[in-house]
């Protein structure tokens, strides 16, 4: 009896160590999920005379990743974004994110292109409406340009496979 | 040996201006520049998390950084610095959330555990009492009541 409370305190401690300690507290839930994606207007990396906005994340699902030549997840994930735009599933746009324009497109160039197009931020303006604050990041946008759902870090497949494909089916579903 | 301290002192004050982590003067007038300073201590720089967007000087931070002072002189008011931020990185931007359903243990878990330990100090302080008054009366029983407790 005299030891049941400071049992029961430390199996209190334990549950929310439980929990808190597989939280990651980098992964800071997004508040655009549900919203239309920000609105935004920029250059296109490849071709600086067109651009790149929201006309372009609507009437189907879209991905927009966000990515950087700076970045070890970018490249940690490159292979899978060309993968899936192999399988032509979903159209993959790019928001290269305070980055130099040369470097950009070497990387490109040399690693494969798996973007439709890629919006070119250079000084982060145009990201900071999208919350970026690390890149890798990937969003996924809905036929309406709703922001349906944000990955943090490199896409995997798991990511993929568990994250974005019901998501997707779901919209595919929720439309017809 | 005793100008050392004095030394350092020097150091420090030369210093304090390379601290300064803006590349940018101040605002144009002190209360601006009071309203930019109180703001972005408020704002938590996502990247380093454990540092506000004043203290840190991760890219995010600058971002931001300019961000409110751009605001700032557009004649934005506190409120709309702070929803601006709030709309594109949530709650977690500010070291001071707002109460809501989802922050409200959050808010109430300080007072909640005051009350507990008081009241777990009140009963073990009764305790305490009715057991030293047990026994003798006086001032004996003060030494006797520590290794009686052990």
């Amino acid at each position: 009896m005299r030891y049941l409370i400071p049992i029961g305190l430390f199996g209190v401690l334990v549950a929310f160590f439980f929990i808190g300690l597989r939280l990651d507290p980098s992964e800071v839930p997004s508040p655009l999920i549900g919203k239309p994606a920000p609105v935004f207007d920029l250059p296109e990396l490849k071709d600086l005379s067109q651009r790149v906005s929201n006309a372009d994340l609507s009437g189907r699902p879209t991905l927009l990743n966000v990515w950087a030549t700076w970045c070890g997840g970018c490249r940690q994930e490159h292979e899978m974004l060309l993968q899936l735009a192999e399988q032509g599933g979903v159209p993959i746009y790019g928001l290269n994110y305070r980055d130099e324009r040369t470097g950009a497109l070497r990387w490109l160039e040399q690693l494969g292109d798996p973007y439709v197009a890629v919006a070119y931020d250079p000084d982060g303006s145009g990201s900071l409406d999208w919350g970026v604050y690390g890149a890798p990041e990937t969003f996924l946008i809905d036929p309406d340009g709703v922001v349906v759902y944000k990955h943090l870090g490199p896409m995997t497949p798991s990511a993929w496979r568990e994250e974005f494909m019901p998501r997707m089916q779901q919209m595919r579903g929720g439309s017809k | 040996m005793s100008r050392f301290p004095l030394l350092i002192g020097t150091f420090f004050l030369v210093c304090s201006a390379a601290w300064a982590i803006d590349s940018e003067g101040p605002l144009p007038n002190p209360e601006m520049q009071a309203r930019y300073e109180r703001l972005t201590n408020e704002l938590r720089c996502l990247v380093c998390q454990n540092q506000t967007v004043a203290d840190s000087n991760a890219d995010l931070a600058r971002d931001l950084r300019d961000q409110t002072r751009a605001m700032l002189l557009d004649g934005a008011s506190d409120k709309q610095i702070v929803a601006f931020m709030t709309e594109r990185y949530g709650d977690f931007v500010l070291y001071r959330p707002p109460l809501s359903s989802r922050t409200a243990l959050l808010w109430a878990a300080p007072a909640v555990l005051l009350l507990i330990g008081a009241i777990a100090l009140g009963r073990i302080i009764r305790r305490r009492s009715l057991a030293a008054d047990i026994p003798v009366q006086g001032e004996e029983a003060l030494p006797e009541a520590e290794p009686r407790d052990t």
